[in-house]
């Protein structure tokens, strides 16, 4: 890394290091939510938030951290940010919660969070920090809004967001695509598609 | 409150952590190359998952609970797991070197798996008993060894298989997860709720 800007920093957690393409992290929540639009959204919103606070945290502590308990750490920072975002949406989204069920509390195990703890804060500044949790919570966020428009839109046949419904297709809705088989397929289907991309520019260069 | 039997019915096949609820599709998809390290993966899941679920309800309900630190619960249960597995680890080398031999690497890899927190927070959400939870615990993880082992099983068998390039490696691997998952949701309908 020659020089780093904040906008090269921020696109790059988007497309270079996509948590979901580039990197296979954090599987579980991006397959299991992804029935409707609204979960994705409030699923990478929570993770966003926990991302943001664990990085700033993370990172400002790093000189005080000795590396030698940096894990246990690390958990302890991400546990607190997860309670504290497990509580406020149980008290002010009651449904969201609910839809999102026990995958609150698991964005502790989520590799993502941890792996950007360990990967960037725990070696840069709180600024550059901030911005990579940013990137990276937005490659995350656009994943699961790109495959809770697909399965919302092929599985019910229109999308709904917020009580406001925002488009409708005339189809036969296809229930296959928000049951668990319907995600193992479609991620399986975006992925090829990136790795196609990817073999394709190889090939050019 | 479930009876046992609905309980096991719901662990192994209708509620099936890997292929209905994702939980720990991570280490599915690592370990399942190959049938021995699966088989190796899923003993160890499934001895923490029993051993978990009992240790994180004897914590919920004699410490937490009536201290009111319920707030407390998600921390403590990963503290909860990790001391296990380090536990599990230092037993296990102890007393019998050819079983660490073949569990060992994937001890350390079972903190982080989202399905042991998993079994752990569903227990204390569905309300289940003393031995309610440990049966969850055990019988999840017969649900989690029979997909890994059907898994690899199967990966080993396609691994011949000439396929594009673009679909090689993960991609594949989540078509075949698409048609276990596609065989294990008509198991939805076998306990009315």
């Amino acid at each position: 890394m020659a020089e780093m800007t904040i906008k090269g920093e921020y696109i790059r957690g988007i497309i270079k290091e996509n948590p979901i393409f580039a990197l296979v992290l954090g599987l579980c929540p991006t397959l299991a939510v992804t029935t409707s639009v609204e979960n994705a959204l409030g699923m990478s919103g929570a993770a966003l938030f926990v991302l943001l606070g664990s990085n700033i945290m993370v990172s400002a502590l790093r000189k005080q951290i000795p590396p030698i308990t940096r894990l246990p750490m690390f958990i302890i920072i991400i546990c607190t940010f997860v309670t504290i975002i497990d509580m406020v949406m149980e008290a002010y989204t009651p449904p969201l919660y609910k839809a999102l069920g026990i995958f609150i509390p698991l964005i502790v195990v989520n590799c993502i969070i941890i792996g950007r703890a360990e990967a960037y804060a725990n070696r840069n500044t709180v600024k550059f920090s901030i911005v990579d949790a940013f990137g990276i919570g937005t490659g995350f966020l656009l994943v699961l809004v790109l495959i809770g428009i697909i399965r919302e839109l092929l599985g019910t046949g229109m999308i709904v967001l917020f009580g406001y419904h925002l488009i409708s297709i005339p189809i036969n809705p296809a229930t296959f695509m928000i049951l668990p088989g319907g995600a193992f397929m479609t991620i399986g289907v975006l992925m090829a598609l990136v790795n196609y991309g990817r073999i394709r520019k190889l090939r050019e260069v | 409150m479930d009876n046992l039997f609905a309980i096991a019915i719901n662990g192994i096949f209708v509620k099936n952590f890997l292929l209905v609820q994702f939980l720990g599709l991570c280490s599915f998809l690592g370990v399942s190359k190959e049938t021995k390290s699966a088989a190796g993966m899923s003993a160890a899941v499934m001895f923490v998952m029993i051993l978990a679920s009992t240790a994180a309800f004897l914590i919920f309900t004699y410490l937490l609970q009536p201290l009111g630190l319920t707030f407390l619960t998600t921390i403590s249960f990963i503290i909860i797991i990790a001391a296990l597995v380090q536990l599990v680890e230092f037993i296990i080398r102890k007393h019998s070197p050819p079983l660490y031999r073949s569990l060992g690497i994937y001890l350390p890899l079972i903190t982080t798996n989202c399905a042991i927190l998993g079994v752990v927070v569903l227990n204390v959400r569905l309300e289940y008993g003393f031995l309610q939870s440990v049966f969850y615990g055990f019988t999840a993880g017969i649900g989690y060894t029979m997909v890994m082992l059907l898994m690899s099983a199967i990966r080993e068998r396609v691994n011949v298989l000439d396929v594009p390039a673009s679909v090689q490696g993960l991609p594949h691997a989540f078509f075949i997860t698409t048609l276990l998952s596609m065989a294990f949701v008509n198991f939805f309908g076998v306990i009315p709720t």
